[in-house]
C-alpha cells in the first residue's frame, strides 16, 4: 500500500516536472517570438534623428491604459499589431483594443466606454463630433474596397466597365448570382448600402445573404457559398491564401474608405483617459506613425494595405 | 445606467410591435432546437437504457467518458461539423453548411450525450428493479421498454428538457455552422450576440427576455405534464 502510494507520488512529480518543462518551453517560445514584431518600430528611432522632436511631444504615460475602439478591419488585417508597439514603447501606455463593427465602435464612444476611436464611417464620425460625443476628427489613412467573387465569375464582372461600383453590385443581382452582405451595421455594411443606393435598388431574396458577421467570417462564407461580397482590400489580402475568391471589381468611384481618429469627449465620465487619447492622436498623425502605416503589408503582400493621409 | 432601463423599455416595445424578423428568429430557434432535442432524445433514451442495464467491460470508463461528453463545448462541436460539411470537407458535396439542417446536426451531437448521460445515470440506479418487474410481469423487450418509459417518465422528461435547454441556449455551434444568415439561419442566441456587437442593446435584451421565458415555460410545461409535485 505504502509502496503504491510512493510510486504514485513519484509519478505525479514526474508529471509536474514535465508540465513545468513544457510551460517553460512555451514561455521561452513566446519570449523569443515577441521581440520580432516589436523590433521594426524600436529600430526606427535609432536610425532617424529627425524623430526626436516628435517623440518629445509625447507625454510619458507609464502604467496608464488607453481603450481604443476600432473596426475589425484594422485588427484583422494585422495593422494594429504592427504599429501599436511603437506607441506603447514611446509612451509606456498599454493600449486595449476593442475591435468591433464601426457602428458598435461609435456606440462605445457615445456610451463613454472607450477613450479614442479609429473608425471608417465618415458621415457618422462627423455626426458623432457634431453631437458633442467626440472632440475632433482627424484623417489618418485610407484603404479601398474591392468586390471579390468566385473565380468562375458567374456574374461576369471581370473586365466589365461600370460607371460606378453600385452598377457592379447591381449586375451581380441581375445575373442571379449570390451576394453576402456584412449586415452588421459596420462601416463596410454602410459603404455597401451607399453603393446599392447609387444603383438605385434594394437587394432582397435568397440571392442576398445578410450575415451579421465580421469581415473575415463573411469572406469565408462567400467562399463557401460561391458568392460575391464587398470587402476592404486589407482584410482580403491578409486572408487571400485561404480563399478561392478573386478581386473582380476595383478602383471604381465609391470604393475609397477613409479612416478617422476621434478622442471621446472626456466630459462623459471620469474614467475616460483624455491625456492618453490626445497622445494617441498626436502619435498616429505624426510623420513616423504615418510612415509605419504606409509600410505595413509591403513586405508580406507586396503592396501597402493602408495609405496614410494625415494633414 | 439609463441605457439599461431604456433597453428594457425598448425591448418590451419591440416584443409588442410584432416585428416579423423577431418572430421568424424565435420560430426558427424553436424548430431547430426541438427537432435536435427530439432526435437526440430518441438516440439518448435508447442508448442510455441499454448501456445502463447491460453489464460490460469498461462500463466505468464508459460512464466517465459519457459524463465528460455531456459538457462538450458547443464551439468545438460547431468546428467539427463545419469541417465535415464545408465545401472542401469530406461531406462538402451535400452543400449543407449554413443551413438549418447543419444546425440540427451540430445540436444533435451536442445534446445526445446529455440525454444519454442522464438516462444512463437513472437506469444504473433504478433500472434493475424496473427490469426485474417487467420480467416478473412476463413482458418482452418492447413491453419492458414501455414500462421504462412509464416508470421513469419524470426523469426522461427532465432529460429531454435539459437537452432542449442546452440546444436552444447555445450560440457557439449554431454561429459557426449556421452562419447567422438573416431570414435563413438566424436564431435567438446568434441574434443576441450579433445585436450586442452592433451596439443594439434593446434588441439583445428583448430576445434575452424571450429566451429566458421560453426556457421557463418549457420547464413548467414538462414538469407539470410529468406530474411532479414541486
Amino acid at each position: 500500500m505504502k509502496m503504491k502510494f510512493c510510486s504514485i507520488s513519484k509519478k505525479s512529480i514526474n508529471t509536474m516536472l514535465l508540465t513545468m518543462l513544457l510551460l517553460s518551453l512555451v514561455l521561452f517560445g513566446a519570449g523569443c517570438s515577441q521581440p520580432a514584431p516589436a523590433e521594426a518600430p524600436a529600430e526606427t528611432p535609432a536610425e532617424t534623428p529627425a524623430e526626436t522632436p516628435a517623440e518629445s511631444t509625447l507625454p510619458s504615460l507609464e502604467g496608464q491604459t488607453l481603450i481604443l475602439s476600432t473596426t475589425t478591419s484594422t485588427q484583422d488585417s494585422g495593422l494594429l499589431d504592427f504599429i501599436l508597439p511603437d506607441f506603447e514603447t514611446k509612451t509606456g501606455a498599454e493600449v486595449k483594443v476593442v475591435a468591433v463593427g464601426s457602428g458598435a465602435a461609435i456606440q462605445m464612444g457615445v456610451d463613454g466606454e472607450a477613450d479614442v476611436l479609429l473608425v471608417h464611417a465618415k458621415a457618422d464620425e462627423e455626426k458623432f463630433v457634431a453631437d458633442g460625443h467626440g472632440l475632433q476628427r482627424f484623417s489618418v489613412m485610407y484603404n479601398d474596397f474591392v468586390v471579390v467573387g468566385p473565380s468562375a465569375d458567374p456574374a461576369a464582372l471581370k473586365g466589365a466597365s461600370f460607371a460606378n461600383a453600385g452598377e457592379a453590385l447591381k449586375q451581380i443581382m441581375d445575373k442571379g448570382a449570390s451576394f453576402v452582405s456584412r449586415g452588421d451595421d459596420s462601416g463596410t455594411h454602410k459603404k455597401e448600402n451607399s453603393l446599392w443606393k447609387l444603383a438605385d435598388m434594394t437587394p432582397s431574396g435568397d440571392q442576398y445573404v445578410s450575415a451579421g458577421k465580421g469581415m473575415g467570417d463573411v469572406l469565408q462564407m462567400a467562399d463557401e457559398l460561391q458568392a460575391y461580397t464587398l470587402t476592404d482590400r486589407a482584410t482580403y489580402l491578409s486572408m487571400k491564401d485561404n480563399l478561392e475568391l478573386e478581386i473582380v471589381t476595383e478602383g471604381l468611384d465609391g470604393l475609397l474608405n477613409p479612416y478617422g481618429v476621434i478622442a471621446v469627449n472626456p466630459d462623459k465620465n471620469a474614467q475616460i483617459n483624455a491625456e492618453a487619447a490626445q497622445a494617441f492622436i498626436d502619435w498616429i498623425v505624426s510623420d513616423e506613425a504615418q510612415k509605419l502605416i504606409g509600410e505595413y503589408g509591403v513586405e508580406k503582400f507586396g503592396a501597402p494595405l493602408f495609405f496614410p493621409d494625415a494633414e | 445606467m439609463d441605457y439599461i432601463a431604456d433597453g428594457f423599455k425598448q425591448a418590451f416595445n419591440l416584443l409588442i410591435s410584432m416585428d416579423s424578423e423577431v418572430y421568424s428568429v424565435i420560430g426558427l430557434s424553436l424548430v431547430v432546437s426541438t427537432l435536435s432535442a427530439l432526435i437526440a432524445g430518441l438516440f439518448g433514451t435508447v442508448l442510455g437504457i441499454y448501456t445502463g442495464l447491460k453489464a460490460f467491460r469498461g462500463k466505468r470508463l464508459y460512464a466517465r467518458i459519457l459524463y465528460t461528453m455531456m459538457g462538450l463545448p458547443p464551439v468545438v462541436v460547431g468546428l467539427l461539423v463545419a469541417i465535415l460539411l464545408s465545401r472542401r470537407g469530406p461531406m462538402g458535396s451535400l452543400e449543407l453548411i449554413f443551413t438549418p439542417t447543419a444546425m440540427v446536426i451540430a445540436q444533435v451531437i451536442l445534446v445526445t450525450p446529455i440525454v444519454t448521460g442522464i438516462v444512463f445515470n437513472v437506469t444504473v440506479k433504478r433500472g434493475r428493479e424496473v427490469y426485474e418487474l417487467g420480467k416478473t410481469l412476463g413482458g418482452g423487450h418492447v413491453a419492458i421498454l414501455g414500462l421504462f418509459l412509464k416508470e421513469l417518465k419524470a426523469e426522461l422528461m427532465a432529460a429531454f428538457v435539459t437537452g432542449f435547454g442546452r440546444a436552444v441556449s447555445e450560440v457557439g455551434a449554431v454561429m459557426i455552422v449556421g452562419g447567422n444568415i438573416q431570414g435563413h439561419t438566424r436564431v435567438m442566441t446568434t441574434y443576441i450576440a450579433m445585436n450586442n456587437s452592433m451596439g443594439n442593446y434593446a434588441k439583445s435584451i428583448a430576445m434575452a427576455i424571450v429566451l429566458l421565458s421560453l426556457s421557463f415555460l418549457a420547464n413548467a410545461f414538462v414538469y407539470h405534464a410529468a406530474g411532479e409535485e414541486i
